[in-house]
């Protein structure tokens, strides 16, 4: 699953959903792949608002990718005077789109669970006890 | 018409097949009055939309939107996700989507993110998804099928060739089984979607006539803060009565 994929999930334990630990989740053993992808700086563009630039941050730490800027990119920043795309741009489509988690864990900040991906496909089913 | 994607490729003895359901949504959500609608809801200066599929079994509704996002959003730059219980519909899905992507025009394709084995939109951060689309096991069946026995249908290789039988059997009655009116698992999906939606949200979600269709929608317009549920698609007409109907749910 794609990196950008952890800006949308959190634990689905009830208990853990509303609180601020639960986000983002934090990757243990990921083996990343990388799949070369077509650019469209639009995309790009138009999620940045929705983007939680601090919990990308953390994650590119914790997966040892290189380190984002302190201050998510301004609109100016994501392309040139000639409208071509910048490097920040291009990083943050290599990081978001074309970075994948293939395999590990995915472990909330709150209650420690531990969820399993397998094959790119993490695995949020909870035993009975949990949900 | 909007090219149906490519299933060939998915195991029907544990995954749901495409059926009338499924491309009733297809033909629902690609009709000039729904595009008109999803247009005017996402315009193109806003931030991009986050796209949704719950139980997406082999993926034929996903990969539709997703590589028909141009057509049917207005724009391409849309995140598009899915989730099943079942684990094979889960990868089945990963490669229906991937596929009709591939097959697209590609500036008219979304941006796939993935899917996700688990319960509804569990996984999901609160008030984030944009359009949800639900084709729901919607049988009326005595009761539901255990669907917290987890390990007993995932995707192992160590069963002997009879429990793999009876695990494919329960995976598809996953798929139908609704319980009691063959709505408990549809209820529970309402009930969380004034959590799971954003301000601008809104749901495609598909009832049959035994789900009593006319009491779903009353019921969501009693929910406070002024929600709107309006029947957007029918087919297979018996006696007066639809047999299969899809209800948009907003929040004007
Ligand atoms: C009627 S099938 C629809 C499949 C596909 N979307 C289509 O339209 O052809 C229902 C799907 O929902 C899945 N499902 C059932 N209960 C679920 C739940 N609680 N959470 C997520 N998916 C579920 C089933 O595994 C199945 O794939
Ligand atoms: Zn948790």
């Amino acid at each position: 699953m794609k990196l950008l994929t952890l800006n949308f999930l959190t634990c689905a334990r009830k208990t853990c959903k509303s609180t601020a630990a639960a986000f983002p989740l934090h990757p243990k053993e990921a083996e990343l792949e990388q799949v070369e992808m077509d650019m469209n700086p639009l995309f790009i563009t138009n999620m940045l608002p929705r983007l939680e630039w601090e919990a990308m941050k953390t994650l590119t730490t914790e997966l040892g990718l290189p380190n984002l800027p302190a201050e998510p990119p301004s609109a100016e920043e994501l392309a040139d005077e000639s409208g071509e795309p910048t490097q920040t741009l291009k990083d943050l489509h290599t990081l978001l789109m074309e970075t994948s988690i293939a395999s590990g864990k995915l472990v909330c900040g709150n209650c420690e669970h531990e969820y399993a991906v397998k094959e790119g496909i993490a695995n949020f089913l909870l035993p009975s006890h949990m949900v | 018409m909007l090219p149906t994607p490519s299933t060939s490729h998915v195991n029907y003895n544990r995954v749901y097949e495409p059926a009338e359901d499924s491309y009733l949504l297809l033909d629902t959500l690609s009709a000039s009055s729904e595009t008109t609608f999803l247009h005017a809801r996402f315009p193109p200066i806003t931030s991009s939309p986050l796209v949704l599929e719950v139980g997406t079994g082999s993926g034929v509704v996903l990969a539709f939107l997703a590589a028909n996002a141009q057509r049917i959003f207005g724009r391409s730059d849309v995140a598009t996700i899915g989730t099943d219980v079942n684990d094979f519909a889960c990868k089945a899905t990963r490669d229906t989507v991937n596929l009709a992507i591939t097959e697209s025009d590609d500036d008219h394709a979304s941006l796939f993110c993935g899917t996700i084995n688990g319960d509804l939109a569990s996984a999901l951060k609160p008030q984030i998804i944009d359009v949800l689309v639900f084709n729901p096991p919607y049988v009326p069946t005595e009761s539901l099928p255990n669907g917290t026995n987890h390990h007993d249908f995932a995707d192992r290789d160590d069963f002997a060739s009879d429990e793999a039988f009876e695990r494919d059997s329960h995976l598809l009655a996953l798929s139908y089984a609704g319980g009691i009116d063959g709505i408990e698992t549809t209820n529970r999906l309402l009930e969380q979607l004034p959590e799971a939606l954003s301000e601008r949200g809104v749901a495609y979600i598909l009832l049959c006539a035994q789900n009593r269709p006319e009491a779903v929608k009353e019921r969501i317009r009693s929910w406070p803060a002024g929600w709107s549920a309006v029947t957007v698609g029918s087919s297979g007409k018996q006696a007066g009565w639809e047999r299969l109907s899809i209800l948009r749910i907003w929040r004007p």
